[in-house]
């Protein structure tokens, strides 16, 4: 289970934006760094298979041994997340996870009240997700995207809304599991506490290193 | 599938208004076989030009449309510049907001109820400070200048431009804007007409010529408000359409080519007139004048423009369903000395009928409305810069229903309530569209991403999570289209040809009567369908996501 982004190019128009060759390993992280507006979002973007039309992309994304690159975004398995948590909010707790499990699952129930007992939630299944805390939602956010088994996770500066104690506790929280699953994880950021927190390789969106 | 769904709306929009004026031309110069029109011929023209009314019809129509249009964008722009950004503003807006679900025939009537020599206001002053013991011989209502005509236009299109205005600011920079002119010196009103009214009339240009073409050729007001004796253009050419001598068809097409020629006309001026006013405007600006005195009588001139409406119609209103429970009610009583339900029970029979048809015409409109927008934005219709969405408002209904109604005629469907729903739903869209576009476009699009990388194809995006994200517009934009369905006269009268009948079209027939008790029974009535439609579509998503704290209201 790798990711690779082979010889990725994004333009617009004309000018190149994001140039990146790698490949991540399962449960490793490649952070991108860089200020706002580089292109970090628009990678991701790319990633998921949802460029905006006013970008051209050159190059293949391959997972797991898989051209993807001509994908739709719900065939990629590529679970997202953004610093907002955009849990649903007309759907419960529970009803948000169970968006993300895959359809013919047996016993739905119990494992959507496993997922909660593992982010902590217990018994807040039929809870609003408005009425939760900010780190509460992050982790239901969390859950959600693993229950939909991704093959590699897509992180948008998701630590940066929440206050610091809880930023150093989510991202363990996130790490921890991406790793257990061996998930591979491109993480943009321009926090570089999260990098670093992150573990792996740390580039700017033209590929080239950057020391910590 | 969704590109479909694009095109056609776009040929419902575009096709009816087009297919209409077609259907106008051929009898305008005396074609049309149907009714014995063979040959092609200038005779229509000569009947409509030997009118004697006609310098006079013509020349209301284009005085009360350019006196209701100016005034209207004159007191919303003021009401906006003198109050936007305070807590008396949110207050305005939400008072004047339920107006717009009013159809045009109700508030017309509740004004006249109001001004008319008997009606509260005279009430109110006499006999102590008028002396009148009788309702004074006077013509208020259908006065010979159409001042009772743009004043019962006023109170729909100053809520209507209202709404426009506030849909705009967000893209206008408003509040800054505002803020860098007040802190320059300016005042309030001044500081906003001069920093942030250009902006904002760009981008409301479309819906001030919809209010200009509409007001010239408005039927259903001016039958209620309008003068009598020479009638509008508008009214005279359904005078004419509707003559039991079908020979009259002809010139009724060729007075509603004249119709349509007079709003090209006037909209070429109104446009010309715009770029003068901007080199005025631009002068005007770089001129430095704070008017900061301004403000002291300028804001209470909004505020009392904003009230002013409120209570005419509010009041109208109330004038309406009192007399329709009316029994005796002398002058100058402020109030009835007895209630009945003697009309109502009367009408119960006609009104559960006319009630049914009026909503099943609605509702099938409505939803074939709704349908083509969401499949119309999910192929990427853009909102406001879709400037054909505001054709058929646009292109004024006397000028092109003729034409539709002719090929009715021809095909056979005139008369069916399928026909005038289908008619209704050219009218239906462009409104229900209007209100679903920004909101759909404000969606936030991650909560798509984010789905889309949880395994969900685009169908589960849309009926899961979009849908049900945007469930209170949705409810909106139904109301919306449910509130102008019912308010079509002109459309009803024209394909329904006399064999489909609504709330509206009984109600409007009875202005001729005099008969205040059965007005307001039917005027209530009118009032009471859209309105009872648009707190169901308050309340529906309330109560549906009522244990949902981020469904509410942001």
């Amino acid at each position: 289970m790798s990711l690779r982004l082979d010889r990725l190019e994004i333009a617009r128009a004309g000018a190149v934006m994001v140039r990146l060759d790698r490949e991540i390993a399962p449960g490793a992280v490649l952070s991108v760094m860089g200020p706002s507006g580089c292109g970090k979002s628009t990678l991701l973007a790319a990633l998921v298979g949802a460029l905006p039309g006013a970008f051209a992309m050159r190059g293949r994304v391959w997972l797991e041994g898989r051209d993807v690159t001509a994908l739709p975004p719900h065939r990629r398995r590529m679970g997202m997340l953004f610093q907002d948590d955009l849990l649903f909010p007309h759907l419960s707790v529970a009803g948000n996870l169970g968006f993300g499990l895959a359809r013919g699952v047996a016993d739905r129930a119990g494992v959507i009240d496993a997922a909660l007992r593992e982010a902590g939630l217990e018994g807040m299944g039929g809870r609003d997700p408005a009425t939760l805390s900010g780190g509460q939602r992050a982790r239901v956010a969390l859950m959600r995207v693993l229950l939909s088994e991704p093959r590699a996770l897509l992180l948008d500066e998701p630590f940066a809304k929440l206050d610091a104690g809880l930023r150093a506790q989510m991202r363990e929280f996130v790490f921890a599991r991406a790793r257990a699953r061996g998930l591979p994880v491109v993480l943009v950021t321009h926090d570089l506490a999260d990098a670093r927190a992150a573990g792996g390789a740390v580039v700017n969106v033209s590929g080239e290193v950057l020391g910590l | 599938m969704a590109r479909a769904g694009l095109w056609a709306a776009l040929t419902l929009l575009a096709l009816p208004v087009l297919a209409g004026l077609a259907g106008v031309i051929g009898p305008a110069f005396g074609y049309l076989p149907a009714l014995g029109g063979v040959a092609w011929s200038l005779e229509p023209w000569r009947g409509v030009l030997g009118w004697p009314g006609l310098g006079a019809a013509v020349r209301l129509s284009v005085v009360t449309g350019l006196l209701a249009t100016g005034i209207s964008l004159a007191l919303t722009l003021l009401i906006v510049a003198a109050w936007q950004g305070t807590r008396s503003f949110l207050w305005i807006t939400r008072t004047l907001a339920p107006l717009l679900s009013l159809p045009h025939a109700a508030a017309a009537f509740g004004l006249a109820f109001l001004i008319a020599p008997s009606g509260w206001i005279a009430r109110g002053l006499s006999p102590w400070a008028t002396g009148w013991e009788r309702p004074p011989d006077l013509l208020i209502v259908n006065d010979p200048w159409g001042l009772a005509l743009v004043a019962g236009l006023v109170v729909k299109e100053v809520p209507f431009l209202l709404l426009m205005v506030l849909a705009a600011l967000p893209q206008s920079d408003s509040l800054r804007a505002q803020l860098v002119a007040r802190s320059l010196g300016y005042g309030r009103v001044m500081g906003w007409m001069k920093a942030v009214a250009p902006r904002v009339y760009v981008q409301i240009r479309l819906p001030v010529y919809a209010v200009l073409a509409y007001s010239m050729s408005v039927v259903d007001v001016a039958l209620i408000l309008g003068p009598t004796r020479p009638k509008v253009l508008a009214v005279q050419i359904l005078e004419w359409m509707t003559h039991p001598d079908l020979s009259m068809r002809f010139q009724a097409a060729a007075a509603a080519l004249l119709q349509l020629g007079l709003v090209v006309a006037v909209l070429v001026l109104w446009r010309l007139g715009e770029s003068a006013l901007a080199r005025r405007g631009a002068v005007w600006a770089a001129g430095g004048a704070r008017g900061v005195g301004a403000d002291a009588v300028l804001r209470p001139l909004g505020a009392g423009a904003a009230l002013g409406i409120g209570l005419a119609v509010g009041l109208g209103l109330a004038g309406l369903l009192l007399w329709s429970f009316a029994g005796l009610w002398q002058f100058p009583a402020a109030l009835p000395e007895s209630l009945s339900l003697r009309i109502w029970s009367g009408q119960m029979g006609a009104l559960q009928r006319r009630l049914w048809d009026s909503a099943l015409i609605a509702l099938g409109a409505t939803g074939i409305a709704l349908a083509l927008c969401i499949a119309a934005l999910q192929a990427g219709a853009r909102g406001r810069s879709a400037g054909l969405i505001y054709l058929p408002l646009i292109v004024p209904q006397i000028a092109f229903l003729p034409g539709l109604a002719t090929f009715a005629l021809v095909l056979g469907v005139d008369g069916t309530r399928w026909a005038v729903m289908g008619a209704h739903l050219v009218f239906v869209l462009p409104y229900v569209f209007l209100a679903l576009a920004d909101p759909w476009r404000a969606w936030d699009s991650r909560a798509g991403l984010v789905a889309a990388g949880l395994g969900a194809g685009p169908a589960r995006v849309l009926w899961a999570v979009r849908l049900p994200m945007l469930a209170r517009a949705l409810c909106v934009a139904f109301a919306v289209g449910f509130a102008t369905s019912v308010a079509q006269y002109l459309p009803t009268l024209l394909i329904g040809a006399g064999r489909v009948s609504t709330v509206t079209t009984e109600a409007v027939a009875l202005a001729a009567s005099g008969n205040r008790r059965l007005i307001g029974v039917w005027a209530v009535v009118q009032m009471a369908l859209p309105m009872a439609v648009f707190v169901l579509a308050l309340l529906l998503p309330a109560w549906l996501f009522r244990h949902r704290q981020g469904m509410r209201i942001g």
